[in-house]
This record gives C-alpha cells, structure tokens and sequence, in this order.
C-alpha cells in the first residue's frame, strides 16, 4: 500500500503544480525553436509525446508548431499508435517524417544477432541516420526522469558529441535557465521539455486537458501469458511459448513502445481520471511493470544513451 | 473511485499570483556535503518513508532482503563502480500536501559543477554533515569539513533561500551524541555567522535507522524539532523579485504571416519575466536600441491576456513597429526616483535601472577543469543574449576554510573569486542579490564550448 492511496490524499491531489510543469516545458520548447536552426520532435504517438504535443500545440499556436515531427519505426510498432501519430499530425498539420529500421537492416547499418532480436535498441543507428540525413541539430524528446535511474541524471539540454554520444561524466553545468546551446559542426543536442514530469503528472495533464491518446492506454480484452511475472502480448512478434497457457485478460499499457519488449497490466481503467487513481495507488513502477528489455542489466539504459539512444 | 475522481478539477490559472508561502508549488531542493555523509542514504531514506519508492525499486537494492538506500540515486555504472555519486540525480516524491523535486548533489570536490548546477534552481538545500568524520580539538571543539563549508558557501551565494544543517549519523555515536551534536551545532552556527548565512534549522539525524527523516524522534539529542520532512512541507518556495522594475529577456519573435493575424499586427515577443510585472499601457525602452513603445497586449505563457507578474512566461506586443530581436531586453522605462523630500508623493516610485554598462565586477563560481586566465575572452550569456567577455582583472580568489581573500592571478577549477570583466556590449546590470536574471550569467569557453563559469553580479 502506497502512502498516497490513503482516502485523506484524494480528497486534496492538487492539480496547480500542473501550470508550472506545463510553463516550464513551453519555455523550453520555445527555446529550441530560437536557439537552433534544423530542430525535430521525436514523435511517437504514445502519451508522454502527446503532451509536448500538446504544450508546442499552446506555445506555437494551432498549425504553428515550427518543426517537423520525427518518428523512428522499428517495424515493430502497434497500429493503433501509428495510425493515431499519423491521424495527430497530420490534424495539426505538422510536417512528419519517418525513417524505418527496416531501411537500415536493408543498408546493412544494422544487422540482427538473431531475426526475433528486439529493434528497439536498433533505432540508435536509424535516429543517428536521420540527424545526418536532415543535419538535425535538436532532437527534442519525452523522456521524464522519473522513468529511470541514467535518465534521472540527465541535463534537459543534452549534448551530445559527433557520435551521438552521451557523456554522463562531462555533462555542461546547467545553471538557472541560461542554457548554452553552443555546439561544433556534426554535434547535436538532445532536449527534454518534460524532464520534471511524473507519470502521474503526465496522467493528471492528459486528464486536465483532455488529450486524445491511442486506445491502447485504456482497458481492453487481450491475449496474454504470464512470464517472470510480466504480462506478455500474444502477437505475431511474440507468440506463447510452449507449455505457457494463453488467457484473455482486461488490461491496458502504462507505456506503448516495440511490441517485443513492451507489457500491459491487468487494469479495468477506461479514462484518464481512473487511471489517475490507478497510479496513486501503483506499488510498481512504470519501466518495472512494463518493460522486458531494461531487465537485463543495470546499467542497460545508460549504456544504450552513451551509443545514441534517447 | 468515482468520489476521488470529482475532486480532480481543472484550476483556474491565475496569473500574477506571488509564489510566496504557495505550499501548492512544488519544492525544489538540494541535498549536499562531503562524499559518504549520507546524502544518497538520506534520499532513500526519504523515499523509502514516504512510500515513493515502488516494489520493483526497492527489490532493485535488496541483498538479503535489506535495502540499501544509497543504491536509489547513483544510476550511472561509474557510480557504481566507484560507489560516490559523480551527477545531479532528480528525484520525485509527493506527499498529502506537496510535491518535491530533489536534487542529489555530488560531494566529491572534482564534481562541485554538478552541485551548482542542482543549488541553482533549488528553493532550499540540506547540507549533511557526517557527525562520525569530525576532529574533536583539545578545546573542545570541532572543525567542519572543506566540502561542508564550499557546499554551505555556494548555496548561500546563490541565495537558496532555506539552509538546513543536517548533522547525520549521530546514532553511531551512542551515549556520546548528544553532546556531540552540541558542539557541532556550536562550529555549524559560528561559520555561518563568519560567513554571513541564514541557517534555517540544524537537525540531529540518523538517515540509516530514520530518525527525524520523516518522523520526528523527540528528545533525541535534545532535539524538539520538526522532522526533516515536515520542515520542507512548510518552507515557502522562492518569491520573485516584483520590487525591481519591469525586465524581460525575449527569448523568441513570434511573426505572422497569415492576414488574419494583422489585426493584432504586430509580432509577439515572448519569454519569461525577469523582474516587475506588466501590463497594457505600460510603457517600456529596449535594450540595446534604445527605443520606446507602450505595451498593447499581454499573454500568459498559453496565450491567455492578462498581467503577468516575474517569474512567469509572457507574450507582449507593443504599439508600433520597433526592432526588436532575440536576446534583446524590454525594460521598464526609467523614472527618476521619487523625491525625498516632497510630502505629496503617494506612491513610491521603484527604483529606476542604472545606465547600462560594459565594466562588470561579479563573483565567479569556477567550474572547468581548466583555470580562469585573466586576459581571456570568453563567451557570456546573459538572459537571452551572448556577448563577448574578457576577463579584465582577477580581483582575489577565496579561501573556502578561511573565508580570507587572496591575491590570485587565476581561478582554479571549483574555485571562487572575484573578476572584472570587459563585455563587448553594454548590458544592464544589476546585483545578483536584486535580481537572479538580471544579475546573472554563465561563460563559455571559445575552443570547448563548455560551460566553464557561473558569474554572480555584485
């Protein structure tokens, strides 16, 4: 039991800090689009994008937002958040652009230990083409650093060298909100409007400003197996194992992300305003209860930032 | 579920609102001191209390079934490896009445930019000081740490507003703690006195076995204090700086190229208020043209009118077509100050802003691992605006354990000291204890591009 589930706690969640989080995060995304000259959204379609979305949709006015929308596709996505970034964008009349892992297995820049590998730690490569086919110098991003523990340690305007490469141990001092944005010929920066936010402040935003989300996020029928005490989708990509016994099951997902490493939980939430309480009341956390591939090892997020990851 | 889900209304914003005493407003605050005082235990101590910390988190740091608390904020492998923490980790906790943001600060000295970079935006800090590692004198008393005293004197100077001494590990002391705290609370008090700083609390703790962390343990070591935790519930957030006049840095120009948007006509200059509020009608100069235009329109950050007070985001459109561009400052249009002497003045002018200038004297808080050469050129930004800086002079550098300052001819690495600068342009400047925006900026180096230096205006 979560300390914050006690009834007293309902009665006075507060909502007001939501204004500074969302003035803060347009603050910054207004800062990329003075201080750099070929910025991008990473742009998913799930719920922590949708927000900035949301925040660029206020800081830049409808149909405003002065840059594109960059999506990396594993190939491995669910069709209901394609088909809802494509349905957002294209309603916002932002410009999108996606490049495919599948295109940098076809160059050969990535190749497969094995062909059930998970893409996802692959999209490193393909990002990496991208900002070299485009010359993005900014890629803003919606990592919180509440999701983990390399990303709490994260500056929200993160350099990155000619690599693409994260430096944790040589990050810029970042004082106040004077952010120095300097960079040399081939560097970029990572940037991260949403940093301070919480799961929680995330599903308080969405059910305050009444975003629209992909219908994954909301409780649903689903097959599933149960495997090391994760949820597992039975999918084409990931089928059950033998032995393992296939039941349909009431669930949602906490994140959407590659099929063959994300999980839903068991959950009879419909809207943002049970899935609110929902979390309150949460004893696992978000990467916890939903992710296989961070299991690995400790340090598995960290080591996938310093090659380029976001 | 269906009670609890009412009670989540949509707020109304208000704008203009002083944050001061707003417990609503989350807490930013800092953790520092000397490496192995306890601060990465106090934090996991903090979450573990507060029930923050999630099963699967917790279960992350177990061996044998016992938590260490360390393991919740070093999140980097070298971390690990070496067991010291080398960044700034941000942690999130909530309780019935507020939401925290905590920055884990590093102790180790090497690290003292990162500890800037967390003291910087915090609203209070919570200095450790390891009540095991202190040298008992024939006299009696005790000496502090140097990281005690650089870590104290940064926060200070950069007016974080609550300072809270905790002095940990006291249980390890046994019978001997109470005394112990004594004395320490006597050298804590003594250099804060010497070195000119407000402290907000000294609390006798234990983040190890948890007490005063969450729940006060009264009595122990004659300590009748609020807890910790309860202590940050009640500090007020930092109140913005509305008794300067009105300046704010446009962070970005807005322009409209759709017809339907010329009725509003002009370009929309946005940014964050450094000082001052502002409203329609207001008229303002800009800096560095010169020129002036009364202001038209006033938005919120979200683009909702009304007045907008410092520390907020504002859009502002003026009444006439004038040049204006990133990194240039509106400012609120000098009025002499009110006379003294005349009887019939009602109300009290602010005080008007000082020529601008391009001779600035400020504190410097070095932070590259390269000195600070006088003669150099660095580049400094200030707001939204970089300009061109040489470093004119190297007025002295401070011993940390002292206090006294010394001839230097530079800064080494984490460092402070006091320069003269030389800017390419004129800025206008006003003192960092006035105002942090104005009387603020950072430099950075030519070649490397790295943030080398925090430069506090006196």
């Amino acid at each position: 039991m979560n300390a914050m589930t006690e009834p007293t706690h309902f009665d006075r969640l507060s909502n007001l800090h939501l204004d500074a989080l969302e003035e803060e995060t347009i603050f910054i995304l207004r800062e990329v689009a003075a201080a750099f000259e070929r910025p991008a959204l990473l742009f998913s379609g799930g719920k922590d994008s949708l927000v900035m979305l949301k925040c660029a949709e206020k800081a830049f006015g409808v149909g405003r937002i002065p840059y594109p929308l960059l999506m990396i596709d594993t190939g491995h996505n669910f069709h209901e958040v394609t088909d809802f970034r494509d349905f957002r964008a294209k309603e916002l009349g932002a410009e999108l652009i996606v490049r495919s892992v599948e295109d940098s297995m076809a160059r050969g820049t990535v190749r497969l230990a094995h062909p059930g590998e998970s893409r996802n730690v692959h999209q490193s490569v393909t990002l990496l083409e991208a900002i070299d086919e485009f010359r993005f110098d900014a890629l803003i991003g919606g990592a919180r650093r509440d999701e983990e523990k390399a990303r709490a340690k994260e500056r929200i305007f993160s350099h990155r060298d000619s690599f693409g490469q994260w430096q944790p141990k040589a990050q810029r001092p970042e004082l106040w909100t004077l952010f120095n944005t300097r960079l040399q010929p081939g560097e970029h920066f990572r940037v991260f409007p949403i940093s301070n936010w919480t799961e929680l402040d995330v599903w308080q935003y969405i059910e305050r400003e009444k975003i629209a989300l992909p219908s994954l996020y909301y409780t649903h029928k689903r097959d599933v197996v149960e495997r090391k005490g994760l949820l597992v989708p039975v999918t084409d990509l990931t089928p059950a194992k033998e032995g393992e016994t296939i039941e349909s099951r009431d669930v949602r997902f906490r994140t959407v992300g590659d099929i063959t490493c994300t999980c839903p939980v068991e959950s009879l939430a419909a809207n943002a305003a049970d899935i609110v309480i929902e979390t309150l009341a949460a004893d696992v956390s978000e990467r916890g209860a939903t992710r296989m591939d961070d299991k690995t090892s400790e340090a598995s997020m960290e080591k996938r930032k310093k090659d380029g990851y976001f | 579920m269906t009670t609890a889900t009412k009670s989540i209304a949509a707020p109304a914003y208000s704008t203009g609102a002083s944050s001061t005493n707003d417990t609503s407003s989350a807490l930013r605050f800092i953790t520092c001191g000397s490496v192995d005082d306890g601060k990465s235990t106090l934090i996991g101590r903090l979450l573990v209390d507060s029930k923050a910390v999630l099963q699967d988190q917790l279960a992350n740091v177990s061996k044998s079934g016992e938590a260490d608390l360390a393991l919740f904020t070093d999140g980097l492998s070298a971390e690990r490896e070496q067991g010291i923490t080398i960044d700034v980790a941000y942690r999130y906790f909530a309780t019935p009445t507020r939401k925290f943001i905590i920055g884990d600060a590093p102790g180790h000295e090497q690290y003292t930019r990162n500890m800037v970079t967390a003291a910087s935006s915090a609203h209070a800090a919570v200095v450790l000081v390891d009540a095991t590692k202190l040298k008992w004198n024939v006299d009696g008393l005790v000496d502090l740490l140097p990281q005690t005293r650089r870590h104290s004197l940064l926060v200070n100077l950069l007016r974080v507003p609550g300072i809270i001494f905790a002095v940990n590990k006291l249980d390890a002391l046994g019978d001997d703690a109470t005394a112990a705290f004594a004395k320490i609370s006597e050298a804590l008090q003594a250099f804060a006195q010497q070195a000119g700083i407000t402290v907000t609390a000294t609390i006798p703790m234990s983040a190890l076995k948890g007490h005063n962390v969450v729940e006060a343990t009264p009595d122990w070591c004659g300590y009748q204090g609020p807890s910790l935790l309860a202590l940050l519930e009640t500090l007020p957030v930092t109140a913005a700086e509305t008794d300067v006049p009105f300046a704010f840095p446009v962070q970005w120009v807005e322009k409209f190229h759709n017809s339907a948007d010329t009725s509003q006509g002009r370009r929309v200059f946005w940014g964050r208020v450094a000082t001052g509020t502002v409203q329609v009608g207001d008229t303002i100069s800009i800096h560095p043209s010169g020129q002036t235009a009364v202001v038209a329109q006033v938005v919120n950050h979200a683009r909702v009118p009304g007045s907008i007070a410092a520390g907020h985001g504002a859009g502002i459109t003026l009444d006439r077509e004038v040049d204006v561009s990133r990194g240039d400052w509106l400012l609120a249009q000098v009025t002499p100050a009110a006379d003294p002497d005349d009887e019939f003045a009602d109300t009290p002018k602010p005080r008007a802003f000082a020529e601008a200038t391009r001779e600035i004297k400020a504190t410097v808080a070095w932070m590259d691992d390269e000195p600070l050469i006088a003669g150099r050129v660095y580049l400094a930004l200030h707001g939204h605006r970089w300009i061109k800086a040489k470093v004119k002079r190297i007025v002295h550098s401070l011993d940390i354990n002292t206090l006294q300052e010394h001839d230097a001819t530079e800064i080494a690495p984490n460092a402070i000291g006091h320069i003269e600068l030389a800017l390419q342009e004129a800025i206008t400047a006003v003192p960092y204890a006035q105002s942090r925006v104005l009387g603020s900026l950072i430099l950075v180096d030519t070649a490397s591009h790295k943030t080398s230096g925090a430069l506090l205006l006196g």
